[in-house]
């Protein structure tokens, strides 16, 4: 892992640009700041080219003779086949509105993390090798030509982009860098230049089904591995189904849930409210298959995302299944919500989602044929169809983090926050300019939460930080919830450095606690297998009352005895 | 650097018709050069437009900003969220009216602690508001020179921006306003040191361009008077297509319209495109209802992907193994 100062030295930030103008610059590769380039054997898996071995931090990339070509043909190509690119090139005013928007700007201070040179750096170059007034005056029209360190410059800063948006919020002629940065990257992938914290999980994805490569038994295996931590923690023992042809749902959830803590918990929090429904009329499936709903393929390329993507529908008219859930996960969400349904036509053999226990029609899902785990969770809490006991919860003092993709990328607020509302009994807003459409990042998004990155991870990671700090100290808050996968494991990095009392949790993890199956053992510890504050307390009183008893009884048998 | 070039370059664009709108020039300034640059504008900001429309949107990613609309018990928010192209038009609206993406601009403040303050700042958004509606009403109050009879709404507008009644003639507020706005716009460019950072050259000339227009205006109002029936002659001489230029109109009239000729030229090359580029912006201009219905790729292809029977392939003997169901035996 890249060394880290300590948090006090971190925020010494300097917001004041240099001297020389950015152009004049050439890009320093800084420890903690960029992430290793990809191998060639994840290249090889799905035909990315330029398959090297390589390294961010050679002077020599090893690119193709033509790259500068390649590189100018493949802009041209985008400027024709995205408006938003075209647009989002050529009607910047530079008004900085979106300037101070970004954690990466925030937490760093670098002037080319300000949403607005990020996207110049590119713009840039389109002024100076694709207008007439940037090709005859260069720099004075703001146009320069691209370099191998141009060139690089653009592979640090667009791998120092989450792809979060809130920079577009604030634009106010909607200017999205995260476009902007996803189209950059597309051109850097043209010359085999992304990241291995990438390429890695799309290949694996691409051939196991995952991110995380877990081969079908293993999955399998995983998931009965939860089960039987179920069946400690509650005494029953649930039995999913996978791969299961004729069933009416397919569940899809991102590979991190089952792969590491907390999000396992999150995953046991879905497998037991599935178990909970069987009894009420569920009937739905896993698949190993479609064992990922993140889309690393997002942040490599429009093709790659397609690619990868292919599989969830796939499977849903392989397995014959009415319609999809799907689970906790930011970037996943907005791809199945902007993306899925364009790159792929939905099978006809799918239906509008109707929920089999409360027969609520999804009919704002009419077309797409999925559904959010915590849109149907709610709808089952609104109908009344869940038993649930919050206090269950009361050890942990609850906020709640929106992810940047289903805030930005989808509008997904009310849901969540109305199934915590009914599992928990603490709950506190972070301020108002860090949740909702205004949420900061957890400062690891798009492929970037790798650990030789983790100087610039943390620095971005300072506003969302910030917030949390301010409801620990304000109301004693301990435990940030949210429902992304990639959240799950970056917030809690975050939180260890910045605010290190609060845990990390997904919303169905708190579901899972808070829910009441039916002939379930008395509850001691929740899912994380952490006994009960008040269990100690409990048993304590049992055993006095039952030394009591004991006295009563032998004072009793004495008196008896004496009679 | 950019600033001193942007600076000299207007100080270039009034010279140029001080020294040569004289005599026969005054056909060259008077006539020829507005036609020119009515002509590139129009032909500029059509062939800027179309080469937006004509740019598919392959994919309909609105940055949605408030709830969506799902559940009928959900409140959703149809401005910032529209589900509709009802919603689509108000959001358009509201955000070309009245700025509102700008109206969320906040301030960011680090403090000891580290504590981070993000406090609002509406300074961009009053001064953007200001510019560009003082600019639209001093280009309304020009109709009283391009139309004849004058208009009703002239004369109101007229007498409601002159209500101070102070100066003779009376003081128009708008193109005091404009004025300010355009040099706190200029000003903050160079005081904040992001701004100035990022600013180009291309920042500054339209600005200085404005402000040397609105001041040459000015002058021309209050100061250094010219025969106003003479200007309106020569105006209604170019919009009738009958062109003439009468005698005796001062230098500072030509310097004003060269300005003004340089700026609607230079307007389709330059970022003031904005204007028409803003109706075109994919984040804005789309409601969010991809769910509800399909978006089509004009130019989606075929994709190669790992398939269930390649995959099944792959780990078929492991799969048999812990009992998960297969295709094949
Ligand atoms: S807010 Fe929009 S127009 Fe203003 S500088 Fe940023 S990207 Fe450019
Ligand atoms: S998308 Fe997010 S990370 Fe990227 S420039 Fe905008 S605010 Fe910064």
């Amino acid at each position: 892992m890249a060394k880290v100062g300590s948090p006090e030295e971190l925020a010494r930030i300097d917001y004041s640009p240099p001297k020389k103008s950015w152009m004049d610059i050439p890009p320093e590769f800084r420890e903690g700041r960029w992430c290793y380039g990809s191998k060639a054997k994840d290249h090889a898996v799905v035909g990315l080219p330029n398959p090297r071995a390589w390294s961010p931090a050679d002077e020599d990339w090893k690119l193709p003779d033509n790259w500068k070509e390649i590189f100018l043909e493949g802009m041209r190509e985008r400027l024709h086949k995205y408006r938003s690119f075209q647009l989002f090139m050529d009607i910047c005013v530079r008004c900085g509105a979106c300037a101070d928007k970004c954690h990466f700007f925030i937490g760093s201070g670098d002037p080319k993390n300000m949403p607005v040179l990020r996207a110049e750096l590119l713009r840039s170059i389109y002024r100076g090798e694709f207008t007439t007034a940037g090709k005859i005056m260069g720099k004075l029209a703001g146009g320069r030509k691209l370099t191998y360190d141009v060139f690089k410059e653009l592979f640090y800063y667009f791998f120092q982009c989450t792809e979060c948006r809130r920079c577009s919020l604030f634009c106010p002629y909607g200017i999205d860098t995260a476009e902007v940065t996803m189209i950059g990257r597309e051109l850097l992938n043209l010359l085999g230049c992304n990241i291995d914290w990438i390429t890695g999980p799309v290949a694996n994805c691409y051939r196991t089904g995952n991110h995380l490569g877990i081969q079908p038994h293993a999955y399998h295996s995983m998931l009965e591995f939860f089960c039987e931590e179920i069946e400690e923690i509650t005494g029953i023992l649930p039995e999913p189904s996978f791969n299961r042809k004729g069933a009416e749902i397919l569940f899809i959830t991102p590979s991190g849930d089952v792969f590491a803590d907390p999000g396992t918990f999150t995953a046991m929090g879905y497998i037991m409210l599935f178990h909970y429904l069987e009894g009420l009329g569920l009937d739905l499936t896993w698949s190993t298959y479609a064992s990922e709903g993140g889309n690393f393929g997002f942040f490599t390329s429009h093709e790659m995302a397609k690619r990868l993507n292919a599989k969830m529908y796939a499977e849903a008219e392989r397995l014959g299944v009415k319609f999809i859930i799907g689970g906790e996960c930011g970037h996943m969400w907005r791809v199945c919500n902007q993306y899925m349904d364009t790159f792929w036509e939905p099978p006809k053999s799918l239906e509008t989602p109707v929920s089999p226990i409360t027969g609520t029609r999804f009919e704002h899902a009419k077309e797409h044929k999925m559904i959010h785990i915590c849109e149907f969770t709610a709808d089952l809490i609104k109908h009344g169809k869940l038993n649930l006991d919050p206090s269950r919860n009361d050890p942990y003092r609850v906020t709640f983090h929106d992810s940047c993709n289903t805030a930005r990328g989808m509008g997904f607020f009310e849901e969540p926050r109305y199934v915590l509302e009914n599992i928990v009994n603490h709950f506190h807003e972070m301020p108002e300019s860090t949740i909702r459409e205004q949420t900061f990042c957890c400062g690891s998004g798009s492929g970037l939460n790798t650990d030789e990155f983790m100087d610039m991870r943390m620095r971005g990671a300072l506003p969302r930080a910030n917030a949390v700090q301010y409801v620990h100290d304000r109301h004693d808050v301990n435990l940030l919830s949210c429902i992304c996968a990639i959240d799950r494991a970056t917030l809690t990095t975050l939180t260890e450095y910045w605010v290190p009392d609060v845990e990390v949790s997904g919303v169905h993890e708190l579901l899972g606690n808070a829910l009441i199956l039916e002939g379930e053992k008395k509850r001691t510890m929740n899912l994380r297998g952490e006994e009960f504050p008040w269990v100690e307390e409990e048993e304590e009183e049992e055993v006095e009352e039952a030394a009591e008893e004991v006295a009563d009884e032998e004072a009793a048998g004495k008196a008896e005895g004496e009679e | 650097m950019g600033v001193w070039v942007s600076f000299f370059a207007v100080i270039v664009l009034i010279v140029i018709p001080w020294v040569g709108a004289q005599g026969a020039g005054q056909y060259l300034f008077g006539i020829v050069i507005p036609y020119v640059a009515v002509l590139v504008f129009i032909l500029g900001f059509v062939y800027r437009a179309t080469k937006w429309a004509k740019t598919p949107v392959p994919f309909k990613i609105p940055t949605t900003g408030g709830q969506m609309k799902s559940l009928p018990w959900i409140k959703s928010n149809p401005l910032d969220n529209p589900s509709n192209n009802a919603g689509v038009i108000a959001r358009m609206a509201l955000e070309v009216l009245a700025f509102r993406s700008l109206f969320r601009n906040s301030k960011l403040e680090l403090r000891e602690g580290p504590k981070l303050d993000y406090a609002s700042n509406k300074w961009l958004w009053i001064a953007a508001l200001a510019f560009h509606y003082t600019f639209l009403v001093v280009f309304i109050r020009h109709f009283r020179l391009f139309m004849e009879p004058v208009p009703g709404f002239v004369g109101l507008l007229e007498s409601v921006d002159g209500f101070m009644e102070v100066g003779l003639p009376r003081l128009m507020m708008s193109s005091l306003i404009l004025l300010l706005a355009a040099l706190y716009l200029f000003l903050r460019r160079v005081a904040v040191p992001q701004l100035r950072y990022i600013s180009l050259a291309a920042d500054y000339f339209p600005l200085f361009l404005i402000i040397g227009l609105v001041s040459s205006g000015i002058l021309m109002r209050y100061f250094i008077r010219v025969d106003i029936t003479s200007v309106k002659e020569l105006i209604m001489g170019l919009v009738s297509f009958r062109p003439t230029v009468p005698e005796g109109i001062g230098v500072i009239f030509f310097i004003h319209l060269f300005l003004l000729s340089v700026l609607i030229a230079y307007f389709p090359f330059s970022k003031l495109m904005h204007a028409g580029g803003v109706f075109f912006s994919p984040t804005r201009n789309l409601p969010n209802d991809n769910r509800v219905k399909r978006h089509i790729n004009p130019w989606n292809y075929p994709v190669k992907v790992h398939t269930y029977s390649e995959y099944e392939d792959d780990f078929r003997e492991k799969m048999k193994e812990v009992g998960l169901p297969v295709e094949k035996e």
